[in-house]
Parts: C-alpha cells; structure tokens; sequence
C-alpha cells in the first residue's frame, strides 16, 4: 500500500514489487481460473493493484509525474505480457486436453478435388521441357481452308497421300483441320524466322468414335525454323525431348513420308515394357512408334511466302490422346472423350 | 503390303535372318509393321539323321533306330516306316512337341522298346498326302537345324507399310532393289523353268493397232498412259503349279487357276497389273478404250453390278464394257477352264483418273491400288513378256503375233542438279558429292559427279516421286541410314514468336477452375444440332450428330447424362474450347470456357447431420453458379472488369464485357433420374478465333510481336484506422430487387462506404406480406482518423431516410 503522498521513490518502489509479485502469481496460476482471479488482483480495473499507483500518479509532484509515468506503462506492459503469455500456455494445454476423448483416427472432412484432363497434363509435360529448349506456344482455328489445311503443305491435289487425312467438310473448300500443320503455315507467314513454336489443338478425322480411332483428338506440334537449321538439330532436339519424357530409352529415326517434309523420319523409342526384346505391345519390334517428324519440305516454306535457299527448318507432331492411352494403360481411347466422373477424378490423382 | 522373305531371295542373294532383313527394311527403305512366320506350327520340327536301323524283335514292321537330332546323345526311336535306312536324313519331332494334328509327342513304350520321339511323313507333316514312308531330305544340314530352314514350305511373310509416295515399292522387285542397295548385291528376275519361250518385239503404235486379229484402239489418250495387249492362243486352264501356289499362299493370295495366277504373280513380282480376256467373249473381235456410256452398266469379276458414268474410263469390245480400266474385270470375259485364247491387257492408266473411278464405285483393287500412286509405263514391255512367257510356261499356249503397244512416249524428266553445300545445309553433315552419287547409283538413279559441289543425276522412269534437289537429299539421307547422322544439341537463336494470348487466358481459366474443384473434360464436339444457327458438316459420320455445338454446355450437359445413367451424380465438369456459328463462308469460331455443376457441395463426412434439410443446404444452387461465373470473369477478364446482370429467357444471369454480353447463367434441363440434384452451367467466350488468312498463298505478313501489358490492380494503402459497421435490417417490397437497395445505399455513402455485404434475406413469420426481410452490414472507414459515433450514425440516418424516400423500404422495426 502506498502512503497518501507518496514520494517517487517510493512510488517506484512500490511499483518494481508489484511488477514482481504479479508475475509470480500469474505464472503460477494453475489454470484459467486462477488466472482470472490473479488478473483482477492486479490488473482489474476497478480495484486492481495497480490502478492504485494510476490514481497515485496525480498526487506526486509535478516535476516526479513524467519519470513516474514512464515507470507506470512499463509496469502496466510487462503485467500484461505475462499475463497474456500464462494465458496463451493455458489455452494450449486446455485445447489438447479436451481433445483428448477425440477418435483421431477418423477421417477428414473432404473437399472436391480438381483435376486436368489426362490429356492436357501429356500437353503441359511436353510444353515444359520444349519451354528449356525455348520454344513458345502458338495456335490456329480449327475450322480452316483447305489451302491451309493441305494446299500450302504440299499436298498433291487428287493424291492417295489424302487417303490418311479422311477429312470431314464443312463446305468445298472449308474443313475441319486434320492436322495441327495448319498452324505451321500460319506461323510462317505472321513471323519472321528464327521461329520456334510448339502447336497444340484440336483436329479432326472422319473415323468412327470405337476403341482405337475418335473423330475429334488432340496432336500437338512443333517448328523450328531459321538459318542453318539441319537434320542434326531435329535429331538432337527431339532425342533430348525423348529421354526427358520417356526416360533414357534407346531412340532410332526410320524413313518415313509427309507431304510438307523432307526428309521425313518416324521417331521410335524403344518398348519400356520389354525393353527391346519384343512383346505384344510394340508387336515384338522392340520399339514403339511416338512421333513423326522431317525438315521441313521446301514448298511449304514457299507456300508461306518464306525464302526456302536462305532459310530452313523442321517439324514434328504427335499424338498426347495416344501417349495419355499408353501411360494410363486405358484399353479404350473412348475412356478419354467420355468423361466418366470416376475417370476424371482418379487421373487427376 | 505383304512380301515373301523367300521371295525375295530369288531376285537378291543376301543372308539376313527375317528378323534382320525387317531391321534393315525399317532403318532404310519403309517400315516392316508385321514379321508372320508361315507353317510356324512346324518350328519345333528339327532334321536328324538316323544312324543305325534294326529290325524290331517283335514286329515285323517296326525298326528300332539311332538317332542323332543334333542334342549330343543318340536318341531311340522306334519307327513303323518301310523306308527307314541308315546314313539318310529325315523330319524328326522330339519328346514334348505337338503335331500339326494335336497329337502331342511323349517318349513312350512300344512292344517293350522305350522310343523317343517320332520321324515323320509328308501327312504327318501336313506337308502333302503321302503317309506310307518318312520324308526324307535331301539337304546337307547338320542334325539339329530347324526343319523350316531346310523345307521349301517354310518362309516369313513381311508387312511392309509402304508410303503413297512410293509406287516402286508395292512388289518384289522395287524391294529387293532396295535390299540390293544395302547388302551391295545384284538383283534379277528369278529364273522360272520352261518360261523363256521369245515374245515378238512389241509393234509401238500412236493410238490404234491389231496384233493376232485383234484391234486395240485407245480414245482416252490422256488417262490412259501406256496400253498394249498380246493374244495367247491354245493355252489350257487348269490348277497352278505348285510353287506358284506356295508363292501367292506367302503374301495371302489364294490360287484360282493358272492364269489369273500367273497375272497375280506377276504383279506382286514386278508391281505391273495385268488383265485376261477370254477372247472368245470379246466381241469384234476388238478392244476399245473409252469412257464409259452414260447409263451403261457391268458386272465385274466380283459379282456386283455396276453403274458406269461417263467419266470413268472402260475397256470396251465392239459391243459392251468388258473391265473398268485399273479396277477390274467384267465377269463376262473372265477367264474360265473352257477358255483357250486369252487377250493379255499389260497398261499403264492414269492416277487421278483411277483415283477418281476408285472412289465414285467405292470399291478398291490391288490393281487400283497400283495405278493410283502410279504405274511405270516403261514397265509395262517387261511384264508382258514376263507374263507371256509364264503363262505359256505354266498354261501352254503360244504367242503368234507381235503385241500391240499404244504409247505417245513420255519427255524425259529434266536432270537434277544436287549441290554437296546443300546437302550439308539440310542434313547438318558433310555428305561429299561422290558418295553421295555412289549412293543413288545403287537405287538405280544415273548420277555424275560434275564438281566437288555438284552432281548431275537422272531418276529411274521408276522414281515418280523425284521431282526436286530435296527430294535427292532425302535419298541421300536414308540410303546412309539416318543414324548415321550425329544428334548433339548446336547452338540455337531465341525464336521470334510471342505465346499466344488465348492460350494463356486458356490456361489461367483452367487453372482456376481445377484449384475450384472442377474436373476437366474434352468431349466430342459434335451435336444433334438444328438446321438454323448451327454450322453442318458436309459429310458427317453420323446424322444424330451432324452439327458442330454452338456452345459447351449443350456437350457438358450429355456428358452429365452419361454420368447420371451409371449413377454418378456429383457432378463438377468443365471444358475450354472451340465452339461454331454459322458466319459467310467460314464459320465463325469462339473459345469458350464452360462449367456444369450439380450434386453436392463437397464429399459427405460422418460429422454431417442427417436430414434431408442438410441433404438440400449441401447441394450445388444458383449462387454456386453466380461464383463460378464471377470466378471466371475474374481470371479471364481481369478483377471488376465485367459486369454481371440479371438473365431473361430461361437465363439465370448474363455476363457483359464493354457493352458486349460474353456470357451466361443457366439452369440446365437434363434427362435425369429423379433422385438427380438440379445441374447449373456457366458458359463464358474467351474471345474469337482469328480465321482470315494471315497473307495470300505463298506471300508473308511478318511482323513484330506486340507488347501485352499484364493487367495489375492499384495499390491501396493497407487501412491504419479502426473501422466502423453497423449492420441494417430493412422491410423491402417484392417489387424492388438487392441491387436497386445497393445502388441507391452507395448514392448516399460517400467515398468512405469501404464494403457493403449483403448478410441475411428473411421472409415469413412476423414479416408483412409482399415483402422479405434484407439486412446489410455497411462498414465505413475514414483512411486518417478514427470516426465519431456521431458521424456514424448520421451516415446510418442518412442511408434509411434515402432509401425510404426513393425505394418506399423501411428498417425492420421487429
């Protein structure tokens, strides 16, 4: 207790055995109770410890009341502080031990998991590792002219290399895309070389909707073009791609045509089911067909208004429905298209 | 296309195994798809010599052998057969293999001696009737080799895909040349007993001639390349020999007689086909090509009647069509066992013209195939010798005229410079200018070396796919092998072309949606559609499904009625992606984003409550809708840059983009099982696809890639000042909506209104009829001082004399 008048000295006194008292009880408090009981002895606003040294404040002299205001909020702050730490201690050990009659081992309140479509994560993957290599993502319409479609990509009017692309109409001269290539066109003619771009979209084919064939999937594409562009480059690059995608696999180029390249080659990767020694699925060859690929043909470059003598280039495209089937192992491309609920949600898994 | 590995051997000797030739094929000509092992039932089947003969004790019959199959040990083997003997060689199945007949092999007892394994017969074998004595072979391979190495039934049938652009390889001959070139070995014809009986050198005429009282006039000059007929009289029609059956029986071509075999054979041989008349059938006689008559009609050699039009070619007698040129045949003149004189047709017709026939009857040929990708007119002298000649050898006959040859000779092709610099731009390697000629020299081209740089070469009349320097470079690269061409990664420049806008929108919406919750799906864009409004296809699969959809949702909402038939009903599906309208001659083509939801809000936990009033509250409803839509138009429009306003038309709310409306709301009306919950959709347009052309053909409209700012909202200073809300209730009529109390609260608040929640609608009990019960919690908040109660509830007074002055709401007073 403080004496009527106190003098500073024993104002600060008064205050520094205050400060230690009250915080011996409130971190000996035993629980919130205590605790309680403990804040209102010293901190209560009306008969509280320390609003004695508040109302005392006033009754010093005026040269001692900014020295002793100091003294009084830094009593005030430290009180609560521990006050507040012994409650927070308090409040932790309360919350385990009321959770303790909890059966923890049920489970937990579940939300609605999103997911991409298989196919777009084969898209995504393969964006990526082109993305290392510094190509950019370019697209086109999927209703196109047929000079687009076939015309500038050299394609012989009346060939059976049309045969491949059974075409689905929408007037003479206007068609659902078959391919992706399209763009390829596009491209050529809106930029100037160097040119690296990777092509993803919908195409469509006149093939009944059943386990191998849908009229409507995905390819996606890439172009290289610039000065000094060779075979080298096209090997080099999609070998890379390979063994970042499918893993350090043998890789092998075949022969192969496409009438808007030249060379054309077919990129195999060796069977990662039997390891090259031949099985049911890659029909005991030991390798499995995953791209097509070429320079890209002279004419085509042309076509899009392209110097074919100064510049040159290639191309490749393939299948992400294909792929997404074959890492899956989903025995029916219809799987894809479906959109089976049950699918969707398990492939985003 | 189906080869014969033995086949091939006759025309180029080579010593790789079948699974090595395929290989080889593959790395350097066109790939091998398929490797079928003929007469494999007999692969277990091994040669073994019998090394000593007894006479059973017991039997008069049975011989108890020795033998030597080439294991190490000498096997008994006990044998019925009258021509066992001692030193000779024969088919031998071990112990544990299975017959042909399905008799399976086991060492067993007879007449007390163990025998251990079976010599076999020609039946046995299935090689032939013969079962009286074993088979005995004459070869000089050591015991233990395979019987199919030594047999002449064995062979492998190779599945090559042969690509359009390479005619020359749909026959023997083409690959084996191919082979010729990659095991550096001469190719021949096979020598054929008995077939080389001298033809008469073909008389070369310009549009008619006679040739054994026949007359062969060509009209169709421009579709028909090359046609030339020899007359074969006296032959007799009878069953193939057997190698020629075995031959055909490789590549799966059944046997019918002699002559159509032969005309069979030699297509596969040489890739020239060839027809028989029965000349006795053609009327004239004579043979007229011409097109086909309006209305006329023919029965080809398949049976079916067909209707001729008058732009496809035929192969006329003075009377009537008698084959559809390059297709087939007519039954009328087919060749049959009382047929004596045939007229042999060895042509050339014209691709497109063939192309076209082929697709207006529907109907394709080995012959049409052929034609099609185009048929070497300059081959067409050697296949009729050869023809004649075997069927002569195989049907007797004799030729007793010089053929008929209709041919305007083709121009040679211009000769093709190939530049080694070149070469080494395209292929990314040095290829020097005379291993490059030595190399398309062995595929037959003629190429001479002019300079280091330069070599000047010639395509065999074969190589109709030769028209350009690339086209040599593509042969140059795959005759040395593609892997010999290095794959290091070589410095690159950074491309020119920015990614595209609407791909990244596609993407940031995608992103959202799944972080949402949504599954995405990729549905056939194909719809039942309507006549009016919808973009047709032409030549549709089905005509259930001849449109393209105009929109998502209608897609998405067949694929929520997919789900609901196999009892899924928690559903969350979305989609980006194209969708049509009809727009002048192309259509007009929108990426859109769409997104379905119905069924629960998330997976149900056994905390939840049990009632069907939970059951109601967890299911999707039209605000879930409203956020999805609010969601999106964020993502892909930036945050406040569209506006959302209430639906008329069975629409719920439509979405508008500077003054434009860019989307829409929706209940959906599905065909749903009754325990299905209500289905909502949300369709938004992420903008148009360009589809104009970029430049006209062959020209370029090259230019920088423009700048796309990234869209950021301002800063706002993070508030220092204490706020103040206070919630109202109001007492609103049925008449006046949320938004109009909203509009009318921000007239009067100021600048220092910082939020305006809606947070309960009430209606009912204690409430008048004709209105609900809204309230609002108004959060004011001044950014330098904290704001007097006093100014509070001015602003609080101010709001609700406003509100009941314009609107007639009053607050809630119970």
């Amino acid at each position: 207790m403080l004496s009527e008048n106190p003098s500073l000295e024993e104002f600060e006194k008064g205050l520094r055995d205050l400060l230690a008292r009250g915080t011996l009880e409130f971190s000996n408090a035993k629980d919130a109770d205590a605790l309680e009981q403990a804040r209102i002895e010293f901190l209560g606003d009306q008969r509280g410890k320390l609003r004695e040294f508040q109302v005392a404040l006033s009754k010093l002299p005026k040269d001692a009341r900014p020295m002793a205001g100091r003294a009084f909020n830094s009593a005030k702050i430290q009180l609560t502080e521990a006050f507040e730490q012994r409650r927070g201690e308090l409040a932790k050990a309360s919350a385990h031990g009321s959770h303790r009659d909890l059966d923890l081992t049920m489970p937990a309140r579940q939300q609605w998991r999103g997911a991409k479509h298989p196919v777009t994560v084969v898209i995504e993957e393969i964006e990526g590792i082109f993305r290392e290599l510094g190509f950019t993502i370019a697209t086109g319409p999927e209703a196109e002219t047929e000079w687009y479609n076939f015309g500038a990509l050299n394609f012989p009017p009346n060939h059976p290399a049309m045969d491949l692309h059974d075409t689905l109409y929408l007037r003479d001269d206007v068609l659902l895309r078959t391919h992706t290539s399209p763009v390829q066109v596009r491209t050529l003619q809106r930029y100037a070389p160097p040119i690296r771009v990777l092509i993803p979209g919908r195409v469509y084919r006149r093939d009944f909707f059943d386990p191998s064939h849908a009229p409507a999937f995905e390819q996606i594409e890439g172009l290289c073009v610039d000065e000094g562009i060779s075979f080298v480059d096209l090997k080099a690059t999609l070998t890379r791609f390979a063994n970042r995608f499918f893993g350090r696999r043998p890789t092998r180029f075949r022969p192969s045509f496409f009438p808007f390249t030249e060379p054309s080659a077919e990129m195999d990767v060796q069977c990662g089911v039997c390891g090259g020694s031949g099985c049911g699925v890659c029909k005991q060859t030991g390798w499995v067909e995953i791209l097509g690929s070429g320079m890209v043909h002279p004419a085509v470059l042309e076509a899009s208004g392209v110097d074919s003598e100064r510049y040159t280039g290639w191309a490749f495209g393939m299948g992400p429905g294909r792929i997404a089937i074959s890492r899956y192992g989903i025995p029916d491309i219809r799987i894809l298209y479906d959109s089976d609920v049950r699918f969707l949600e398990r492939a985003g898994q | 296309m189906n080869v014969s590995y033995e086949w091939l051997r006759a025309f180029v000797p080579f010593n790789e195994t079948p699974a090595k030739l395929r290989d080889l094929i593959t790395s350097r000509v066109a790939t091998v798809d398929e490797l079928v092992p003929l007469r494999s039932d007999l692969a277990p089947f091994v040669v073994a010599r019998v090394v000593e003969a007894e006479h059973h004790p017991d039997s008069d019959h049975l011989w108890i052998t020795k033998v030597d199959a080439g294991t190490g040990a000498l096997l008994d083997v006990v044998c019925g057969a009258p021509n066992v003997e001692a030193g000779k060689l024969y088919p031998f199945a071990p112990v544990g293999i299975t017959m042909p007949n399905g008799l399976k092999i086991e060492r067993r007892r007879i007449r007390g001696q163990t025998s251990n394994g079976m010599l076999c017969s020609p039946r046995e074998l299935g090689l032939g009737e013969e079962h009286q004595g074993i088979l005995v072979l004459e070869t000089d391979a050591p015991p233990g080799t395979p019987l199919l190495r030594v047999l002449p039934g064995g062979d492998t049938r190779l599945v090559i895909d042969v690509m359009p652009n390479r005619p020359d390889l749909l026959s023997h001959l083409g690959v084996a040349r191919e082979i010729g070139a990659a095991v550096d070995s001469p190719v021949r014809l096979p020598n054929i007993e008995g077939a080389d009986s001298s033809i008469p050198a073909a008389a070369r005429v310009r549009s008619s001639g006679r040739t054994s009282g026949v007359d062969v006039r060509v009209d169709e000059e421009s579709r028909v390349r090359r046609y030339m007929a020899v007359v074969i009289r006296g032959l007799k029609v009878g069953p193939s020999p057997e190698w020629l059956v075995k031959r055909l029986a490789a590549i799966e071509s059944r046997s019918i007689n002699n002559v159509v075999d032969t005309t069979n054979y030699v297509l596969h041989e040489l890739g020239q086909p060839t027809h028989a008349f029965d000349l006795a059938k053609i009327a004239g006689p004579s043979i007229i090509v011409r097109r086909a008559r309006s209305g006329e009609r023919i029965t080809t050699l398949d049976g079916a009647e067909r209707a001729l039009d008058a732009n496809m070619v035929v192969i006329a007698d003075a009377k009537r069509a008698q084959a559809v040129a390059g297709l087939m045949g007519g039954r009328d003149s087919e060749v049959s066992e009382s047929t004596s004189d045939i007229l042999l047709e060895v042509a050339s017709f014209d691709p497109a013209s063939t192309r076209a026939t082929r697709r207006a009857l529907g109907m394709s040929t080995d012959a049409s195939y052929r034609f099609e990708r185009g048929v070497d007119p300059a081959l067409a002298p050697i296949a009729l010798e050869r023809t004649a000649q075997l069927i002569v050898a195989v049907a007797g006959g004799r030729v007793d005229d010089a053929p008929v040859d209709v041919y305007v000779a083709d121009s040679l092709p211009n000769p093709l410079a190939l530049r080694a610099s070149r070469v080494q731009t395209v292929l990314g390697d040095a290829v020097p200018a005379d291993e490059a000629a030595s190399l398309l020299r062995r595929v037959g081209f003629d190429a001479r070396v002019e300079s280091t740089e330069t070599v000047r070469v010639m395509a065999p009349t074969w190589r109709t796919d030769i028209a350009r320097e690339i086209d040599l470079i593509e042969e140059v690269a795959r005759l040395r092998g593609y892997d010999s061409f290095p794959d290091e990664i070589r410095p690159f420049r950074a491309g020119n072309v920015p990614d595209d806008p609407q791909w990244l929108l596609a993407r940031r919406v995608r992103d959202a949606l799944v972080g949402a919750g949504l599954l995405e799906t990729r549905p056939m864009p194909f719809v039942s559609g309507a006549a009016d409004g919808f973009v047709r296809v032409a030549n549709p699969l089905a005509e259930n499904e001849s449109y393209l959809r105009r929109d998502i949702l209608d897609t998405l909402s067949r694929r929520a009625e997919y789900n609901l038939a196999r009892m899924q009903g928690d559903l969350r599906l979305f989609e980006i992606g194209a969708v049509f309208l009809p727009h002048g001659a192309m259509p007009r083509e929108e990426l859109h984003v769409g997104a379905l939801i119905m069924g629960r809000r998330r997976p149900p936990h056994f905390s939840d409550p049990k009632s069907d009033e939970f059951e109601r509250a967890m299911a999707f409803d039209v605000w879930d809708a409203k956020a999805l839509a609010e969601l999106i138009a964020r993502e892909a429009y930036g945050t406040g840059a569209a506006t959302i306003e209430q639906g008329a038309d069975g629409e719920l709310w439509t979405i508008h983009l500077a003054g434009e409306r860019v989307g829409r709301v929706r209940t959906l009306t599905l065909d749903a099982p009754v325990w299905a919950k209500p289905a909502f959709g949300v369709e938004l347009s992420l903008g148009v696809v360009d589809s104009t052309a970029v430049a006209p053909a062959g020209r370029n409209a090259h230019r920088a890639s423009e700048y796309v700012p990234v869209r950021v909202g301002p800063y706002r200073p993070i508030p220092s000042q204490p706020a103040a809300p206070f919630d109202i209730a109001l007492l609103v009529p049925d008449s006046v909506r949320a938004a109009d109390i909203e509009s009318a609260i921000r007239q009067v608040s100021g600048d220092l209104l910082e939020s305006l929640l809606l947070v309960d609608e009430y209606a009912g009990k204690n409430i008048e009829a004709g209105h609900r019960s809204l309230a609002w919690r108004l959060t004011f908040r001044h950014p330098e001082r904290t704001l007097s109660a006093k100014e509070i509830e001015g602003r609080r007074t101010n709001v609700l004399r406003h509100l009941e002055k314009t609107l007639n709401v009053r607050p809630r007073t119970n």
